[in-house]
């Protein structure tokens, strides 16, 4: 093997890349992470939460008891689970609260990338891996036959044996160095955020939490106009995070700017309250993968894999979205995989190819296949963001609404509600929906 | 393509709150005509939809404008438009472009 500068060059200090890297320095190797923000987190945002699974089975396999959850700056434990169907003259909400969701290893938390990925950036540090901060990635180095040998960033070309790609969702050298698709317009989301700092009482008081607890929050319907995509919000320890994701295909084609969109989704007499009296402190804009299982590129090559949102490792639910705790998984294994064919002294595609079966086997790739169908079902559900979230609003009026007027049993109030929509269409929709979730 | 309703937000006030290091000398963001009055009208207005720092703008007048000091780095223009008129798409010069203080 020729000497490279280091073992494993990492491109991106996210999820992935400060896991990647930080695993990869426990098992002694030489690491160092090319980070384009002037400090981790920098560029990127979330919405966010992650399921703490990942993360926690990361420290506890690696980090001989130093680090615990009381460790990692998260917000929030998130013990409230809201889902919202939207009407604009309308809103009918459930809000969940179960001792489970805070269970050890099936908790969740609040985060906010800037304090979060600078933490695990630190861990990587604190472990032995280098940092370049403030410097994009430009090129991939590789030999004759295609094999990556390294990167090019900021004019300097650096060597190592393996590189993993954890650049991020944006993924400039994914398409363009390894040749993997862009993805569709219609397997894209646009994901559009403001973060309103408010005391950590008052967010308390106003989303019924104890104290160092807090909620997460889905709307569907008119929070983007009945275009396909939701609204979330996600409550931190002294600021909510609320913003919108719609379908980039969908939404070019639409009456409404996504900005405006967000605006008339703030302005909206459910979501007004929430935020009222609160001061904006940031906006911000993201990509996110929406395709599910059918966008995953190819994550293995020559001396590269790919990790995180470069790999399209996110999952949409309609009534949950996860990300995190995919990317962290996916830097987990890419790093195993990387150390264990640097010792066996072949990092080809063929010696990187436990990455690609250990991913099949955890539970990123086993999940998004599950969920393989969802993505499609949901594009073109189009009743679920228009037509339902109002039918739930007559229903609902329908019970609480009193006149004066000498009123008539439930069946016949309701029925009417549903049959105009088409009972059996509505079941159809539903158990093809069950199916594909 | 539905017609735009009208915009009543100013989202230059919005990202006014971000934290950015702009690159005056460098656009990391090029469209395939300089003069934008060449630029495809219908492509152009899927940006001014999508783009969430509004960094793609059509007056009453018509007259396009983009500008790109107050982007987001998120690639949405990228994925919408990179096969028709999105000519150039780089990540911005060193520690320049915009600084998520909160993410």
């Amino acid at each position: 093997m020729a000497d490279t500068d280091f073992d494993i060059i990492v491109i991106g200090a996210g999820c992935a890349g400060a896991i990647a890297a930080y695993v990869a320095a426990k098992k002694g190797k030489s690491v160092l992470v090319v980070e384009r923000g002037e400090y981790a987190g920098a560029k990127n945002m979330t919405g966010g939460r992650i399921y703490a699974h990942s993360l926690k089975r990361v420290f506890d396999d690696y980090s001989e008891g130093e680090i615990t959850t009381e460790d990692i700056p998260y917000e929030r434990k998130i013990t409230h689970e809201r889902i919202s169907l939207l009407d604009p003259e309308s809103s009918m909400t459930i809000d969940f609260t179960s001792d489970e969701l805070g269970v050890d290893g099936r908790d969740s938390y609040s985060v906010l990338r800037a304090e979060f990925d600078q933490w695990l950036a630190e861990q990587a540090e604190d472990a032995g891996a280098e940092f370049i901060n403030g410097i994009a990635v430009e090129h991939l180095l590789k030999d004759d036959a295609g094999k990556v040998y390294g990167i090019e960033a900021g004019g300097d070309e650096i060597t190592a044996q393996v590189v993993i790609d954890a650049e991020g969702q944006n993924s400039l050298i994914s398409e363009r160095e390894l040749g993997n698709p862009r993805s569709k317009r219609d397997a894209m989301a646009v994901g559009i955020k403001e973060v309103f700092e408010l005391p950590a009482e008052e967010i308390e008081s106003r989303f019924l939490c104890n104290e160092g607890e807090g909620a997460a929050m889905l709307w569907a319907g008119d929070a983007t106009h009945g275009y396909t995509g939701g609204g979330f919000l996600y409550t931190n320890k002294e600021s909510i995070s609320l913003g919108l994701v719609a379908t980039i295909e969908d939404l070019s084609q639409s009456d409404t700017t996504i900005y405006q969109m967000l605006d008339d989704f703030k302005k909206h007499p459910s979501v007004a309250p929430i935020i009222k009296g609160a001061t904006l402190s940031e906006h911000s804009g993201h990509m996110v993968s929406e395709g599910g299982y059918n966008s995953i590129p190819e994550l293995v090559f020559d001396g590269c894999l790919v990790a995180g949102d470069a790999a399209n490792l996110c999952m949409n639910l309609g009534y949950m979205v996860r990300g995190m705790d995919l990317a962290v998984e996916s830097g987990r294994l890419a790093a195993e995989a990387a150390c264990d064919a640097i010792d066996a002294g072949d990092t080809s595609k063929a010696g990187l190819a436990s990455y690609r079966t250990k991913m099949d086997d955890s539970f990123v790739i086993k999940d998004l296949k599950t969920y393989a169908l969802w993505p499609e079902t949901m594009e073109n559900w189009h009743r679920m963001f228009t037509d339902y979230p109002k039918m739930v609003g007559e229903i609902f009026n329908s019970m609480f609404v009193v006149d004066g007027k000498p009123t008539q049993h439930l069946k016949k109030r309701i029925m009417p509600i549903v049959k105009q929509r088409g009972l059996f269409k509505l079941l159809g929709e539903v158990k093809g929906a069950l199916k594909a979730l | 393509m539905k017609k735009l309703k009208p915009i009543t937000v100013n989202v230059d006030e919005l990202i006014s709150l971000n934290h950015y290091n702009v690159d005056e000398e460098n656009a990391h963001i090029e469209l395939d005509h300089e003069n934008l009055d060449e630029v495809d009208d219908t492509e152009f207005q899927k940006l001014v939809r999508v783009c969430p720092a509004a960094l793609y703008k059509v007056d009453e007048e018509g007259h396009k404008s983009f500008d790109y000091a107050g982007c987001l780095e998120c690639g949405t223009c990228r994925i919408c438009c990179e096969d028709t008129i999105v000519k150039k798409w780089e990540m911005p010069q060193p520690t320049m472009g915009v600084e998520y203080r909160f993410g």
